[in-house]
């Protein structure tokens, strides 16, 4: 059973009021994520990844479709007792303390006065929040409120994390602390969905991707199987000196020098290796290794962005 | 502590930092403090205008308070999303709604009690220092009652207020919630409007709405206790049970629209 499981979920929202449009914002979208899973929810603004998330979490009601998280319907009020959200950009409530904020939220768990305590020091020492937490938020940072937001939405030590853009606001110390915590949730066997435009983190620290683009899904793995397209051959070689990778041809190629008669090669797509590889050989040279140079997950996800765009538009309709 | 009592206590805490509390109570507290001085100006009736202004002072503090914050005890929560987090916990939005309304009552309750008492220790003084010739109890118990019928109808308009700020802007629940104050005050004369204007169509909604509506003046016994006349236990029962059957009804439909909303 998936951790989370959508089917066919679709969303469309009603804009204007005397000539409403409607705006399709999810179109059926089917994702199953599985248990333990850290499954970047990538796509450009305005792809449907918020609302794919408000949805999970009931704040928006779903037109058509499904979904379920820990194999219960997201109705259920009680799979919220195993759920941590961070929704995008909030700002709780400025006259509040971090730990009056986290004392709240636990709370609403109907946790003991002990247990809350309990819970807000961990998770605000987890947050890095030191002595700040009594201070009142409005004089946080950004990054301050997005930890503290972290914080709250580990608060009840979930089975699944639903993170909405973590990253945002962050320094770039703060991005690395984030991305250590999301690797730590992913140690401890948390399934955590995060929400984000910023590829280089979700390919720092997810095992799974799904892509977004004007509602529809386009293109959902484990990153190690996505279909990326070989961009090239990286050739590595020993026993070689420069007059003979000249004479096999690779003059041409940009060729790193490594170490003492040791280069690395890289050749294009077309040719194929083959003849490079047998030419080096046949001459002395050591084959070290050949392996494919694979899109990165930027270029991946650029390209399905720019093939669900050439699809028919999902264009709003008039009533 | 239950979710409802949890969510209510957390906004007692938010209105009691926020400044509009403090600004309403402080300046209903001054009115109520120079009363004394308005009673020197009149002829020998200085006990009469302390409770007449100081009435006045927290009817007029409670209203503002209701209105202010409960057109924005919604939108204030979605606005900086801070709703999003609370309704990720394992609650429900009519928990939430009942959790707030439940909170503005206390903070009304709380306001309103503070300016009862510092009237009634007012209205002590002046009767104590001599200053009023006639005999008169300064802490009658109808002094209780009409500062019970005042929380009594400002809890309806918050919960009007409430209402309205599920589903409308601010400044459109600020409107409806204002309208249906002025509506609710003149029921009376709605009802008579036929006998003065020569519409069919606008005397029939003016009428209907003076039925549906609740008669907002009932809860008004200011006059009555300030000159002394008897407002009955059971007008008091009364008027208590229809505004506390309106602000269940009010509740419903608020939390059915909330219910059916979607947080964007």
């Amino acid at each position: 059973m998936p951790a989370v499981r959508l089917r066919a979920l679709s969303k469309t929202f009603r804009e204007g009021f005397w000539r409403s449009r409607i705006q399709l914002a999810l179109d059926r979208v089917s994702l199953d994520v599985p248990r333990g899973a850290v499954l970047g929810y990538l796509g450009p603004n305005g792809a449907g990844k918020t609302t794919t998330l408000r949805l999970l979490m009931q704040l928006v009601h779903p037109t058509a479709g499904s979904a379920e998280i820990l194999g219960r319907p997201i109705g259920d009020p009680a799979v919220r007792r195993r759920v941590g959200y961070l929704p995008e950009a909030a700002r709780f409530y400025d006259s509040c303390t971090a730990e009056e904020l986290l004392m709240y939220f636990g709370g609403l768990f109907g946790y003991t006065a002990a247990e809350r305590r309990r819970r807000t020091a961990l998770q605000l020492d987890r947050a890095g929040i030191g002595a700040e937490r009594r201070r009142r938020l409005r004089t946080y940072s950004r990054g301050m409120l997005q930890r503290v937001g972290i914080a709250q939405a580990l608060l009840n030590d979930p089975e699944v994390v639903f993170l909405d853009e973590p990253m945002t606001g962050l320094d770039p110390l703060g991005r690395r602390d984030v991305r250590n915590l999301m690797l730590a949730l992913r140690n401890e066997g948390r399934t955590v969905l995060i929400s984000s435009h910023v590829l280089s983190d979700a390919e720092a620290v997810c095992s799974h991707v799904a892509i977004l683009n004007r509602g529809r899904l386009a293109a959902a793995g484990r990153i190690a199987e996505l279909d990326l397209d070989v961009r090239g051959w990286e050739l590595v070689v020993a026993g070689a000196d420069e007059s003979l990778l000249a004479a096999c041809g690779t003059a041409e190629r940009r060729v790193t020098r490594v170490a003492d008669g040791r280069y690395v090669i890289d050749l294009p797509v077309e040719p194929t290796p083959e003849r490079v590889v047998a030419d080096l050989a046949q001459r002395g040279a050591r084959i070290v290794s050949l392996n494919p140079k694979h899109e990165t997950l930027e270029d991946y996800f650029l390209r399905r962005v720019d093939e669900t765009a050439a699809e028919p538009s999902a264009a709003p309709r008039h009533d | 502590m239950s979710v409802v009592a949890t969510i209510a206590r957390h906004a007692v805490r938010d209105a009691m930092r926020g400044g509009v509390l403090r600004g309403v109570t402080l300046v209903a507290l001054g009115m109520v403090l120079a009363a004394p001085v308005a009673g020197r100006l009149s002829a020998d009736q200085d006990l009469k205008v302390v409770k007449d202004l100081g009435l006045a002072a927290i009817h007029l503090a409670g209203l503002v308070v209701a209105l202010s914050m409960g057109i924005r005890l919604i939108a204030r929560e979605v606005a900086r999303r801070s709703v999003d987090a609370v309704l990720a916990k394992p609650i429900r939005r009519h928990e939430f709604i009942l959790g707030q309304y439940a909170g503005l009552l206390a903070t009304l309750a709380l306001a309103l009690t503070l300016l009862a008492t510092v009237l009634a220790a007012t209205a002590w003084w002046v009767e104590d220092s001599g200053f009023t010739p006639a005999p008169a109890a300064a802490v009658d118990p109808a002094l209780l009652k009409a500062v019970s019928l005042t929380f009594m109808q400002v809890a309806l308009v918050a919960a009007v207020a409430l209402c309205f700020s599920t589903f409308a802007s601010p400044a459109v629940a600020a409107a409806a919630t204002c309208g249906f104050y002025v509506v609710g005050h003149f029921g009376a004369d709605l009802r008579r409007l036929d006998g003065v204007v020569d519409a069919p169509l606008a005397t029939s909604l003016a009428t209907g709405l003076s039925y549906v509506l609740p008669n907002l003046a009932s809860f008004d016994v200011k006059a009555a206790v300030v000159h002394g006349e008897a407002v009955t236990a059971w007008h008091v029962v009364l008027t208590t049970g229809a505004g506390a059957a309106y602000i269940l009804a009010f509740l419903v439909l608020a939390v059915t629209a909330f219910s059916r909303r979607d947080l964007t």
